[in-house]
């Protein structure tokens, strides 16, 4: 039986429709899972020499006192990305297996994610290092057997919270909640937990304590899902309930305003492009790692423009970037209707405009960090508006893979995130502005280099129809292709 | 209204569509039959320039459709449920292709009082966005929304299908209607023979990409048609 299910398993991976043509993707995915290897292998040889270097105490105790975040931190992540296990049930309902040995499988092919495994490579270099400092091993294998346990228990966890929001966002509150009280030292939850962690180090047997949990939740699940393979159950989509609205004050734009009005419902009716303007708006603090200087890498001048951009094109980058993907659901609708090609990517080009003013506006705390790292914010925001918008929106004509808006999983942890040309078009996004500010730097003074980045941008601003009109030929060459690859799904 | 030009269509060695002349004059509504693969969806794809014409164009109203846009204001169409929004509730995606059409909401809900029993309460007011609707209805809110804004060109690929039965009958009335009241050319495909053979008044039997039939429907079309497709 196992046979079948793995069996299946490797075609559906092999035989999809987009495999040949994403090989690049699969590359970057392998890559990218590289990467974090690498970044949790350097982790977990690294961190005990760290700690101690820096004379905070124990590195294991420290370890343990900020285990809680990594947990946390972990959950959050699985539950963004991770994909659930349950797709692809339905051929198999009818079909005389039992239902156990279909959870079961469902079950177990969680186990060897990678959301799991990328953990060994911390906690397995770590314990061994600890082994190797003389910690007593009998003490560190309990207390490793028990973090694996705990790992797991959140791979389990997410299994059964997953597609509960409500859930998600209360965690994550709570998250980020602790994490600034105990960074503004209001109130320090490390104290409640670091001794739980601790306890499986001192007492190693306690390690038994996570491995009955997670049993316990294995069957939680198991009984869950088992429970819910039905139709109208667990495999039923979830449907909510719909309110029709008008947003009458979007009508004063005419045409234009139609298509914000659609876009506008686009991003709250569906998870994955709500998930994607999130992930934009978290952009906005992503300047605080360069001007607090609390990265010493990122104290070179160049990085405030690479900053600036940042915080301000968050969301061009994470929904821009997938125009007119947005709309692959329905666009031979949108392309046999009465839709002149500009006044759709009119439209698109207002949304990313309106969404860099309210960045930039909502970016104005960085003054706090004096006029420089605002000036780079503006400069930035400047630039985004003149010169990435329509690169975006470009880009965008060679985007065909197709997006399932209701599903979150694959945010950008699939083919569709990639292609070698889009690749191609981010350079100038970044590259192309940090050059233009490193002349105006080296030549002159910073000032310049900020003046000569925001005149680019206002630049482009100005040759807004001739670049329109350039983008809009493209998409129509492109046309024809997209409406064909957007039907591959 | 509508010719066609030596229009073909291949992929690789594959014709799928051959087409020397097809005129369909405005006002009429025209049937297309043929079974799978006959290159029913590929016309009408063409007709709406969704895919590119190996040689050969289209005319609709003056317009090559190939070339420009102007066709679109007074053309529509529903094809399959890539028309539809999901995200949208009935009620916002009429408006939303109402507004593209020029019309405002009072035009809309004054087209969509007309189609109350075509839509037998299961549509308006459901608190449903469009992807919950089973196919049947999502089929009546793409075939309801292609009437909205006076189109002159009506395209509607198996109309019938997924439909019930007394949907069907309602919707043969609405086609005959809207052909013979209002000067609409409507263009419907169809497994069914009896629906077309009772809605259109000409029909054209595609095989193979090639039109084989070209018949004014009549009294005897029905057994013609049988005969043709038992083969």
């Amino acid at each position: 039986m196992l046979k079948h299910f793995m069996g299946l398993q490797w075609k559906s991976f092999f035989r999809s429709a987009t495999f040949k043509t994403e090989i690049w993707f699969k590359i970057l995915m392998a890559l990218g899972a590289l990467y974090f290897i690498v970044v949790f292998l350097g982790m977990g040889v690294g961190a005990f020499f760290l700690i101690k270097e820096m004379e905070i105490g124990d590195p294991l105790r420290v370890v343990n006192q900020f285990m809680i975040y990594y947990l946390a931190f972990d959950l959050v992540f699985r539950y963004m990305l991770q994909k659930m296990p349950v797709t692809n049930i339905k051929p198999l309902l009818y079909l005389p297996i039992s239902k156990s040995k279909v959870v079961n499988f469902s079950l177990g092919k969680t186990i060897i994610s990678f959301f799991n495994i990328a953990h060994a490579f911390f906690f397995i270099p770590f314990s061994i290092v600890l082994l190797t400092q003389d910690y007593p091993p009998l003490q560190v294998i309990g207390w490793h057997l028990a973090l694996m346990a705990l790992i797991y228990c959140n791979n389990f966890i997410n299994v059964m919270v997953n597609n509960q929001n409500v859930v998600f966002y209360v965690i994550a509150v709570l998250f980020i909640v602790a994490g600034a009280s105990q960074y503004y030292q209001w109130f320090d939850i490390t104290v409640y937990t670091q001794p739980i962690f601790d306890f499986f180090y001192d007492i190693p047997w306690t390690a038994i304590i996570p491995w009955v949990i997670l049993i316990g939740l294995y069957y939680g699940a198991f009984a869950y899902f088992k429970k819910h393979m039905y139709l109208d159950g667990g495999l039923a989509k979830k449907q909510t309930e719909a309110k029709t609205e008008n947003l009458e004050w979007l009508d004063r734009f005419g045409n234009l305003g139609t298509f914000l009005k659609n876009d506008i419902k686009l991003i709250k009716r569906n998870k994955r492009s709500r998930s994607a303007v999130i992930a934009g708006a978290f952009f906005i603090f992503y300047g605080l790692l360069f001007f607090t200087g609390a990265l010493e890498v990122y104290d070179g001048p160049f990085w405030k423009i690479f900053a600036g951009i940042f915080v301000t094109g968050g969301f061009l980058f994470s929904f821009g970037q997938y125009v007119p993907s947005w709309d692959s659901s329905y666009y031979p609708l949108m392309m046999s209707q009465n839709i002149k090609y500009r006044e759709y990517l009119s439209s698109k080009w207002y949304l990313v405009i309106i969404a860099t003013v309210i960045s930039t506006i909502l970016a104005t705390f960085y003054i706090y960090f004096g006029w420089e790292a605002y000036a780079a914010v503006l400069v930035g925001a400047i630039y985004n508006i003149g010169i990435n918008s329509y690169l975006v929106l470009w880009g965008g004509a060679y985007v065909k893979t197709p997006i399932d808006l209701t599903s979150n999983k694959k945010a950008f942890g699939d083919k569709q995130a990639f292609n070698a040309k889009t690749l191609l078009l981010t350079l100038p996004k970044l590259a192309l502005p940090i050059g233009i500010y490193a002349i105006g730097h080296f030549l002159i003074n910073p000032m310049a280099g900020y003046i000569f980045v925001a005149v680019f941008g206002l630049l482009g601003f100005v040759f807004k129809n001739k670049v329109f009109t350039m983008i809009e030929g493209i998409y129509k060459k492109e046309k024809y292709k997209t409406l064909l690859a957007y039907k591959q799904k | 209204m509508i010719t066609a030009y030596n229009l073909t269509k291949t992929y690789g060695e594959n014709t799928v569509l051959n087409i020397e002349h097809l005129e369909i004059p405005k006002g009429q509504s025209f049937g297309l039959v043929g079974n799978n693969g006959a290159g029913k969806t590929t016309l009408f794809s063409l007709l709406l320039d969704l895919i590119q014409p190996s040689s050969g164009h289209i005319i609709n109203k003056e317009v090559q459709v190939d070339q420009s846009e102007d066709w679109k204001p007074f053309t529509s169409a529903f094809i399959d449920e890539t028309f539809l929004i999901g995200y949208l509730t009935p009620e916002e995606y009429f408006y939303f292709i109402g507004e593209l059409r020029g019309r405002n909401k009072a035009d809309v809900d004054a087209l969509l009082s007309n189609f109350e029993d075509f839509f037998h309460g299961e549509i308006l007011g459901q608190k449903k966005y469009l992807r919950d609707l089973s196919k049947g209805n999502q089929k009546k809110v793409g075939i309801v929304a292609s009437f909205i804004g006076n189109p002159e060109v009506v395209i509607l690929d198996e109309p019938f299908a997924n439909l019930d039965p007394t949907t069907q009958i309602r919707l043969k009335g609405i086609i005959k209607d809207l052909a013979a009241k209002e000067g609409v050319t409507v263009l419907v495909s169809s497994h069914d023979l009896i629906h077309v053979t009772e809605v259109c008044e000409r029909i054209v039997v595609l095989n193979k990409g090639e039109i084989v039939k070209d018949i004014h429907t009549s009294a005897e079309t029905m057994k013609e048609l049988e005969a043709f497709f038992a083969g």
